[in-house]
Protein backbone atom coordinates (compact mmCIF):
# COMPACT_ATOMS: atom_id res chain seq x y z
CA UNK A 1 0.00 0.00 0.00
CA UNK A 2 2.59 2.79 1.12
CA UNK A 3 5.12 1.90 -2.08
CA UNK A 4 7.38 4.88 -2.00
CA UNK A 5 6.82 8.22 -1.16
CA UNK A 6 8.80 11.27 -1.93
CA UNK A 7 7.81 14.89 -2.00
CA UNK A 8 9.85 17.38 -4.04
CA UNK A 9 9.65 20.20 -1.25
CA UNK A 10 10.48 23.57 -0.86
CA UNK A 11 10.93 24.54 2.83
CA UNK A 12 9.51 28.22 3.17
CA UNK A 13 6.41 26.97 0.74
CA UNK A 14 3.08 27.05 2.25
CA UNK A 15 1.87 24.82 -0.68
CA UNK A 16 4.83 21.94 0.23
CA UNK A 17 3.51 22.90 3.94
CA UNK A 18 0.08 21.41 2.83
CA UNK A 19 1.32 18.37 1.72
CA UNK A 20 3.91 17.49 4.93
CA UNK A 21 0.65 18.26 7.09
CA UNK A 22 -1.05 15.85 5.35
CA UNK A 23 1.66 13.07 5.30
CA UNK A 24 2.35 13.79 9.13
CA UNK A 25 -1.31 13.83 10.19
CA UNK A 26 -1.96 10.29 8.32
CA UNK A 27 1.58 9.09 9.93
CA UNK A 28 3.04 8.22 6.43
CA UNK A 29 6.83 7.99 5.92
CA UNK A 30 8.00 10.05 3.38
CA UNK A 31 11.57 11.26 1.35
CA UNK A 32 11.83 14.62 1.11
CA UNK A 33 13.37 16.12 -1.23
CA UNK A 34 14.29 19.89 -1.15
CA UNK A 35 14.05 21.63 -4.29
CA UNK A 36 16.22 24.90 -5.68
CA UNK A 37 13.74 26.95 -7.07
CA UNK A 38 16.19 29.73 -8.89
CA UNK A 39 17.82 26.79 -10.56
CA UNK A 40 15.18 24.44 -11.29
CA UNK A 41 16.79 20.21 -11.49
CA UNK A 42 16.02 17.46 -14.01
CA UNK A 43 13.69 15.73 -11.18
CA UNK A 44 11.38 18.40 -10.91
CA UNK A 45 10.96 19.76 -14.73
CA UNK A 46 10.35 15.83 -15.49
CA UNK A 47 7.68 15.43 -12.31
CA UNK A 48 6.15 18.68 -13.08
CA UNK A 49 6.60 19.60 -16.78
CA UNK A 50 3.13 22.09 -17.42
CA UNK A 51 3.95 24.58 -13.88
CA UNK A 52 7.45 23.15 -13.02
CA UNK A 53 6.34 24.10 -9.52
CA UNK A 54 6.64 22.34 -6.21
CA UNK A 55 4.76 20.84 -4.14
CA UNK A 56 5.31 17.71 -6.09
CA UNK A 57 4.05 14.26 -4.51
CA UNK A 58 5.68 11.16 -6.77
CA UNK A 59 4.36 8.22 -5.25
CA UNK A 60 5.32 4.65 -6.73
CA UNK A 61 6.90 6.51 -9.39
CA UNK A 62 3.94 8.86 -10.26
CA UNK A 63 3.56 12.61 -9.69
CA UNK A 64 0.68 14.43 -8.47
CA UNK A 65 1.23 18.21 -8.66
CA UNK A 66 -1.06 20.73 -7.08
CA UNK A 67 -0.89 20.94 -3.41
CA UNK A 68 -4.81 21.00 -2.90
CA UNK A 69 -4.45 17.78 -5.63
CA UNK A 70 -2.10 16.15 -3.21
CA UNK A 71 -3.92 16.62 -0.54
CA UNK A 72 -6.89 14.81 -1.57
CA UNK A 73 -5.13 11.88 -3.25
CA UNK A 74 -3.11 11.28 0.13
CA UNK A 75 -6.28 11.61 1.74
CA UNK A 76 -7.58 8.53 -0.41
CA UNK A 77 -5.20 5.97 -0.63
CA UNK A 78 -4.39 6.26 3.34
CA UNK A 79 -8.14 6.70 3.96
CA UNK A 80 -8.26 4.23 6.73
CA UNK A 81 -6.18 7.05 8.85
CA UNK A 82 -7.27 10.20 10.23
CA UNK A 83 -9.73 11.29 7.14
CA UNK A 84 -9.15 14.97 5.99
CA UNK A 85 -12.16 15.10 4.16
CA UNK A 86 -15.75 14.22 5.83
CA UNK A 87 -17.62 11.11 3.52
CA UNK A 88 -20.79 13.00 3.04
CA UNK A 89 -20.89 14.59 -0.32
CA UNK A 90 -22.43 17.75 0.81
CA UNK A 91 -20.54 18.27 4.09
CA UNK A 92 -17.39 17.28 1.35
CA UNK A 93 -18.72 20.02 -0.84
CA UNK A 94 -18.25 22.82 1.95
CA UNK A 95 -14.98 21.99 3.28
CA UNK A 96 -13.85 21.92 -0.68
CA UNK A 97 -15.39 25.44 -0.85
CA UNK A 98 -13.39 26.86 1.88
CA UNK A 99 -10.30 25.57 1.08
CA UNK A 100 -10.81 26.69 -2.32
CA UNK A 101 -11.68 30.34 -0.73
CA UNK A 102 -8.20 30.06 0.66
CA UNK A 103 -6.09 29.04 -2.36
CA UNK A 104 -8.17 32.21 -4.32
CA UNK A 105 -7.37 34.67 -1.84
CA UNK A 106 -4.68 34.03 1.33
CA UNK A 107 -1.27 33.81 -1.04
CA UNK A 108 -2.01 36.19 -3.09
CA UNK A 109 -3.43 39.38 -0.49
CA UNK A 110 0.18 38.05 1.57
CA UNK A 111 2.33 38.83 -1.60
CA UNK A 112 0.71 41.96 -2.19
CA UNK A 113 1.78 42.71 1.57
CA UNK A 114 4.85 41.34 1.77
CA UNK A 115 6.01 42.81 -2.06
CA UNK A 116 5.51 46.26 -0.71
CA UNK A 117 3.86 48.28 -3.55
CA UNK A 118 1.17 51.52 -3.85
CA UNK A 119 -1.62 48.77 -3.37
CA UNK A 120 -0.06 47.24 0.39
CA UNK A 121 -3.39 48.99 2.64
CA UNK A 122 -6.21 47.74 0.22
CA UNK A 123 -4.51 44.13 0.04
CA UNK A 124 -4.24 44.26 4.45
CA UNK A 125 -7.79 45.10 4.70
CA UNK A 126 -8.79 42.29 2.57
CA UNK A 127 -6.37 39.98 4.10
CA UNK A 128 -8.05 40.66 7.19
CA UNK A 129 -11.34 40.45 5.91
CA UNK A 130 -10.58 37.18 4.52
CA UNK A 131 -9.11 36.04 7.69
CA UNK A 132 -12.28 37.39 9.69
CA UNK A 133 -14.54 35.47 6.86
CA UNK A 134 -12.42 32.41 7.56
CA UNK A 135 -13.09 32.82 11.42
CA UNK A 136 -16.88 33.22 11.13
CA UNK A 137 -16.90 29.88 8.94
CA UNK A 138 -14.36 28.52 12.23
CA UNK A 139 -17.42 29.85 14.53
CA UNK A 140 -17.03 27.38 18.02
CA UNK A 141 -15.73 24.54 16.58
CA UNK A 142 -11.63 23.37 17.50
CA UNK A 143 -10.96 23.10 14.18
CA UNK A 144 -12.69 23.69 10.64
CA UNK A 145 -12.82 19.75 10.24
CA UNK A 146 -14.45 19.51 13.66
CA UNK A 147 -12.93 17.64 16.73
CA UNK A 148 -10.24 17.03 13.98
CA UNK A 149 -7.54 18.42 11.98
CA UNK A 150 -9.51 18.51 8.92
CA UNK A 151 -9.19 19.76 4.55
CA UNK A 152 -9.71 23.15 5.87
CA UNK A 153 -7.29 23.29 8.62
CA UNK A 154 -4.29 21.54 6.25
CA UNK A 155 -5.31 24.43 3.20
CA UNK A 156 -5.04 27.38 5.60
CA UNK A 157 -2.81 26.58 8.34
CA UNK A 158 0.53 26.85 6.26
CA UNK A 159 -0.27 30.31 5.86
CA UNK A 160 -0.33 31.18 9.53
CA UNK A 161 3.56 30.75 8.95
CA UNK A 162 3.24 33.41 7.13
CA UNK A 163 1.31 35.85 9.48
CA UNK A 164 4.45 37.29 11.53
CA UNK A 165 5.84 38.16 7.94
CA UNK A 166 2.52 39.74 6.59
CA UNK A 167 2.20 41.70 9.93
CA UNK A 168 5.95 43.08 9.96
CA UNK A 169 6.36 44.19 6.57
CA UNK A 170 2.24 45.67 6.77
CA UNK A 171 2.92 46.76 10.07
CA UNK A 172 -0.59 45.47 11.68
CA UNK A 173 -1.83 42.80 13.97
CA UNK A 174 -3.86 39.43 12.64
CA UNK A 175 -4.22 39.16 16.63
CA UNK A 176 -5.99 41.61 16.94
CA UNK A 177 -8.13 41.81 14.23
CA UNK A 178 -8.89 37.97 14.40
CA UNK A 179 -8.11 36.48 17.89
CA UNK A 180 -10.24 33.55 17.42
CA UNK A 181 -8.24 32.25 14.35
CA UNK A 182 -5.52 33.28 16.18
CA UNK A 183 -6.17 30.35 18.61
CA UNK A 184 -6.70 28.09 16.41
CA UNK A 185 -3.52 28.26 14.74
CA UNK A 186 -1.96 28.02 18.55
CA UNK A 187 -4.26 24.86 18.93
CA UNK A 188 -2.99 23.23 15.92
CA UNK A 189 0.37 23.74 16.51
CA UNK A 190 0.10 21.89 19.69
CA UNK A 191 -0.35 19.08 17.59
CA UNK A 192 2.97 17.43 17.20
CA UNK A 193 2.01 15.89 14.22
CA UNK A 194 1.69 19.80 12.93
CA UNK A 195 4.64 20.95 14.77
CA UNK A 196 6.77 18.76 13.39
CA UNK A 197 5.65 19.54 9.61
CA UNK A 198 5.47 23.09 9.74
CA UNK A 199 8.37 25.61 10.35
CA UNK A 200 8.24 28.44 13.33
CA UNK A 201 7.14 31.96 11.80
CA UNK A 202 10.31 33.30 12.91
CA UNK A 203 12.46 30.96 10.26
CA UNK A 204 9.64 32.51 7.64
CA UNK A 205 10.51 36.04 8.73
CA UNK A 206 14.18 35.40 8.46
CA UNK A 207 13.74 33.63 4.90
CA UNK A 208 12.28 36.73 4.17
CA UNK A 209 14.39 39.45 4.94
CA UNK A 210 17.37 36.85 3.59
CA UNK A 211 15.90 36.42 0.02
CA UNK A 212 13.97 40.34 -0.33
CA UNK A 213 14.91 40.13 -3.50
CA UNK A 214 14.32 37.22 -4.93
CA UNK A 215 11.11 36.90 -3.98
CA UNK A 216 10.24 40.59 -5.86
CA UNK A 217 10.67 42.77 -3.18
CA UNK A 218 12.04 46.28 -3.73
CA UNK B 1 -37.82 15.64 -7.36
CA UNK B 2 -36.78 18.31 -9.33
CA UNK B 3 -38.48 20.63 -6.79
CA UNK B 4 -35.45 19.57 -5.16
CA UNK B 5 -33.01 21.62 -6.83
CA UNK B 6 -32.74 24.14 -8.44
CA UNK B 7 -29.50 25.95 -10.03
CA UNK B 8 -28.84 29.50 -10.60
CA UNK B 9 -27.78 29.92 -13.90
CA UNK B 10 -26.32 32.18 -16.45
CA UNK B 11 -26.47 30.88 -20.20
CA UNK B 12 -23.32 32.63 -21.24
CA UNK B 13 -21.06 31.39 -18.36
CA UNK B 14 -18.95 28.77 -19.29
CA UNK B 15 -19.10 28.10 -15.49
CA UNK B 16 -22.79 27.55 -15.61
CA UNK B 17 -22.44 25.09 -18.88
CA UNK B 18 -20.61 22.48 -16.74
CA UNK B 19 -23.40 21.87 -13.91
CA UNK B 20 -25.74 21.87 -17.01
CA UNK B 21 -23.77 19.48 -18.70
CA UNK B 22 -23.06 17.21 -15.62
CA UNK B 23 -26.52 17.54 -14.54
CA UNK B 24 -27.90 16.51 -18.63
CA UNK B 25 -25.09 13.63 -18.38
CA UNK B 26 -27.05 11.80 -15.51
CA UNK B 27 -30.29 12.87 -16.74
CA UNK B 28 -31.57 14.56 -13.29
CA UNK B 29 -34.12 16.40 -13.95
CA UNK B 30 -33.90 20.47 -11.60
CA UNK B 31 -35.44 23.99 -12.54
CA UNK B 32 -33.21 26.48 -14.07
CA UNK B 33 -33.33 30.14 -12.85
CA UNK B 34 -31.37 32.63 -15.48
CA UNK B 35 -29.83 35.35 -13.30
CA UNK B 36 -29.47 39.45 -14.40
CA UNK B 37 -25.98 39.87 -13.60
CA UNK B 38 -26.23 43.28 -12.94
CA UNK B 39 -29.08 42.82 -11.02
CA UNK B 40 -28.64 39.74 -8.80
CA UNK B 41 -31.36 38.29 -7.07
CA UNK B 42 -31.92 37.57 -3.29
CA UNK B 43 -31.74 34.00 -3.46
CA UNK B 44 -28.35 34.53 -5.16
CA UNK B 45 -26.94 36.61 -2.24
CA UNK B 46 -28.28 34.24 0.38
CA UNK B 47 -26.94 31.26 -1.53
CA UNK B 48 -23.64 32.64 -2.59
CA UNK B 49 -22.70 35.14 0.14
CA UNK B 50 -19.22 35.07 -0.68
CA UNK B 51 -18.84 35.37 -4.11
CA UNK B 52 -22.68 35.99 -5.58
CA UNK B 53 -21.72 34.34 -8.69
CA UNK B 54 -23.30 31.64 -10.72
CA UNK B 55 -22.93 29.20 -10.96
CA UNK B 56 -25.03 27.60 -7.79
CA UNK B 57 -26.89 24.32 -7.21
CA UNK B 58 -29.22 24.23 -4.81
CA UNK B 59 -30.34 20.62 -3.29
CA UNK B 60 -33.05 20.50 -0.99
CA UNK B 61 -32.45 24.29 0.31
CA UNK B 62 -28.06 23.95 0.83
CA UNK B 63 -26.24 25.59 -1.98
CA UNK B 64 -23.20 24.15 -3.49
CA UNK B 65 -20.94 26.75 -5.12
CA UNK B 66 -17.93 26.67 -6.98
CA UNK B 67 -18.51 25.03 -11.25
CA UNK B 68 -16.22 22.48 -10.49
CA UNK B 69 -17.04 21.69 -6.55
CA UNK B 70 -20.67 21.17 -7.86
CA UNK B 71 -19.92 18.90 -10.97
CA UNK B 72 -18.20 16.55 -8.20
CA UNK B 73 -21.20 16.78 -6.11
CA UNK B 74 -23.41 15.92 -9.18
CA UNK B 75 -21.21 12.96 -9.79
CA UNK B 76 -21.01 11.42 -5.76
CA UNK B 77 -25.09 12.58 -5.00
CA UNK B 78 -26.21 10.41 -8.07
CA UNK B 79 -23.99 8.09 -9.09
CA UNK B 80 -25.92 5.29 -9.97
CA UNK B 81 -28.22 7.90 -12.48
CA UNK B 82 -25.56 7.06 -15.02
CA UNK B 83 -23.45 4.21 -16.69
CA UNK B 84 -20.27 6.36 -16.23
CA UNK B 85 -18.93 8.35 -13.20
CA UNK B 86 -17.39 11.91 -14.36
CA UNK B 87 -14.56 11.42 -12.11
CA UNK B 88 -12.34 8.25 -12.20
CA UNK B 89 -12.32 5.77 -8.95
CA UNK B 90 -8.54 5.34 -8.72
CA UNK B 91 -7.21 8.05 -6.69
CA UNK B 92 -4.42 8.84 -9.11
CA UNK B 93 -6.78 9.32 -11.88
CA UNK B 94 -8.84 11.08 -10.34
CA UNK B 95 -5.88 13.85 -9.17
CA UNK B 96 -5.15 13.94 -12.87
CA UNK B 97 -8.48 14.35 -14.17
CA UNK B 98 -8.60 17.45 -11.63
CA UNK B 99 -5.23 18.76 -12.23
CA UNK B 100 -6.30 19.42 -16.01
CA UNK B 101 -9.43 20.32 -14.80
CA UNK B 102 -7.87 22.92 -12.44
CA UNK B 103 -5.52 23.84 -15.76
CA UNK B 104 -8.39 24.75 -17.37
CA UNK B 105 -9.43 27.00 -14.90
CA UNK B 106 -5.90 28.62 -14.36
CA UNK B 107 -5.23 28.90 -17.77
CA UNK B 108 -7.20 29.04 -20.38
CA UNK B 109 -10.17 31.10 -18.52
CA UNK B 110 -7.51 34.29 -17.87
CA UNK B 111 -5.54 34.10 -21.30
CA UNK B 112 -8.95 33.84 -22.79
CA UNK B 113 -10.52 36.49 -21.30
CA UNK B 114 -7.69 39.01 -22.55
CA UNK B 115 -7.93 37.32 -26.00
CA UNK B 116 -10.96 38.47 -26.95
CA UNK B 117 -11.43 41.16 -24.20
CA UNK B 118 -8.30 43.07 -24.30
CA UNK B 119 -6.21 44.52 -27.80
CA UNK B 120 -2.63 45.02 -28.62
CA UNK B 121 0.03 43.75 -26.57
CA UNK B 122 -1.66 42.48 -24.17
CA UNK B 123 -4.01 40.67 -26.14
CA UNK B 124 -1.06 39.20 -28.64
CA UNK B 125 0.80 37.82 -25.25
CA UNK B 126 -2.60 35.99 -24.39
CA UNK B 127 -3.48 34.87 -27.81
CA UNK B 128 0.22 33.08 -28.24
CA UNK B 129 -0.33 31.97 -23.84
CA UNK B 130 -3.48 30.57 -25.34
CA UNK B 131 -2.31 28.97 -28.36
CA UNK B 132 0.51 27.09 -26.19
CA UNK B 133 -2.31 25.94 -23.67
CA UNK B 134 -4.72 24.53 -26.11
CA UNK B 135 -1.44 22.40 -27.36
CA UNK B 136 -0.85 21.66 -23.99
CA UNK B 137 -3.96 20.35 -23.49
CA UNK B 138 -4.15 18.43 -26.60
CA UNK B 139 -0.75 16.92 -26.11
CA UNK B 140 -2.54 15.49 -22.72
CA UNK B 141 -5.71 14.45 -25.25
CA UNK B 142 -3.32 12.38 -27.09
CA UNK B 143 -5.16 9.75 -29.38
CA UNK B 144 -7.92 9.44 -26.59
CA UNK B 145 -11.65 10.09 -27.71
CA UNK B 146 -11.92 12.19 -24.40
CA UNK B 147 -9.67 13.40 -21.80
CA UNK B 148 -11.42 10.87 -19.75
CA UNK B 149 -10.57 8.38 -21.98
CA UNK B 150 -12.71 6.20 -23.66
CA UNK B 151 -15.60 7.84 -21.36
CA UNK B 152 -16.40 11.43 -21.53
CA UNK B 153 -15.24 12.70 -17.94
CA UNK B 154 -14.52 15.56 -15.73
CA UNK B 155 -11.75 16.94 -17.37
CA UNK B 156 -13.51 17.10 -20.45
CA UNK B 157 -16.56 18.72 -18.88
CA UNK B 158 -14.76 21.05 -17.87
CA UNK B 159 -12.96 22.35 -20.86
CA UNK B 160 -16.19 21.76 -23.00
CA UNK B 161 -17.97 24.80 -22.01
CA UNK B 162 -15.10 27.15 -23.64
CA UNK B 163 -15.31 25.92 -27.40
CA UNK B 164 -19.06 28.31 -26.85
CA UNK B 165 -15.72 30.70 -26.62
CA UNK B 166 -13.69 29.81 -30.08
CA UNK B 167 -15.71 31.86 -32.56
CA UNK B 168 -15.01 35.10 -30.28
CA UNK B 169 -11.20 33.72 -29.75
CA UNK B 170 -10.52 33.07 -33.14
CA UNK B 171 -12.10 36.71 -34.67
CA UNK B 172 -10.73 38.99 -32.10
CA UNK B 173 -7.57 36.95 -32.14
CA UNK B 174 -7.18 36.48 -35.50
CA UNK B 175 -6.10 32.96 -35.62
CA UNK B 176 -7.72 29.97 -36.47
CA UNK B 177 -7.59 27.36 -33.54
CA UNK B 178 -8.20 24.50 -35.77
CA UNK B 179 -5.02 25.03 -38.17
CA UNK B 180 -3.27 25.25 -34.44
CA UNK B 181 -5.08 22.53 -32.88
CA UNK B 182 -6.87 20.05 -34.96
CA UNK B 183 -6.75 17.33 -32.27
CA UNK B 184 -8.13 19.35 -30.07
CA UNK B 185 -11.23 20.46 -32.52
CA UNK B 186 -12.36 16.95 -33.55
CA UNK B 187 -12.43 16.38 -29.17
CA UNK B 188 -14.85 19.50 -29.75
CA UNK B 189 -17.37 18.08 -32.68
CA UNK B 190 -17.03 14.72 -30.52
CA UNK B 191 -18.40 16.06 -27.22
CA UNK B 192 -21.27 18.29 -29.46
CA UNK B 193 -22.27 14.76 -30.50
CA UNK B 194 -23.44 14.76 -27.06
CA UNK B 195 -26.77 15.74 -26.22
CA UNK B 196 -25.97 16.59 -22.87
CA UNK B 197 -23.28 19.46 -24.56
CA UNK B 198 -25.45 20.11 -27.52
CA UNK B 199 -28.02 21.30 -25.70
CA UNK B 200 -26.46 23.03 -22.39
CA UNK B 201 -23.81 25.33 -25.12
CA UNK B 202 -25.09 27.89 -26.42
CA UNK B 203 -24.79 29.48 -30.01
CA UNK B 204 -20.79 30.64 -30.87
CA UNK B 205 -21.76 33.63 -32.73
CA UNK B 206 -24.47 34.07 -29.95
CA UNK B 207 -21.36 34.01 -27.27
CA UNK B 208 -19.23 36.39 -29.35
CA UNK B 209 -21.88 39.02 -29.85
CA UNK B 210 -22.64 38.68 -25.90
CA UNK B 211 -18.80 38.86 -25.16
CA UNK B 212 -18.33 42.14 -27.38
CA UNK B 213 -20.89 44.13 -25.39
CA UNK B 214 -19.43 42.85 -22.12
CA UNK B 215 -16.07 43.98 -23.59
CA UNK B 216 -18.19 47.47 -24.72
CA UNK B 217 -19.30 48.14 -21.78
CA UNK B 218 -15.87 47.43 -19.69
CA UNK B 219 -14.25 49.70 -22.03
CA UNK B 220 -16.64 52.47 -21.51
CA UNK B 221 -15.96 52.46 -17.57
Amino acid sequence: MAGEVVLLDFWASPFAMRAKLALSEKGIAYECKEQDLLNKGPLLLQANPVHKKIPVLIHNGRSICESLIIVRYIDEVWSHVSPLLPSDPYRRSQALFWADYVEKNIYDLGKRIYVVQEDQAEAKEKLIQCLKTLETELGDKLYFGGDGIGFVDVALLPFSTWFQTYETSGNFSIQESCPKLVAWVERCREKPSVSEALPHPQKIYDFYLLFKEALGVK
Amino acid sequence: MADELVLLDFWHSPFAMRVRIALAEKGIEYESREEDLSNKSSLLLKMNPVYKQIPVLIHRGRPVCESLIIVEYIDEVWPHKSPLRLLPSSPYDKANAMFWADYVDKKIYPSGKLVWGATGEVQEAAKKEMIENLKELEGELGDKPYFGGESFGFTDVALIPFYTWFYALETCGDFSIIEECPKLVAWTKRCMQRESVSKSLPDQYKVYCFLMELKNKFEAK
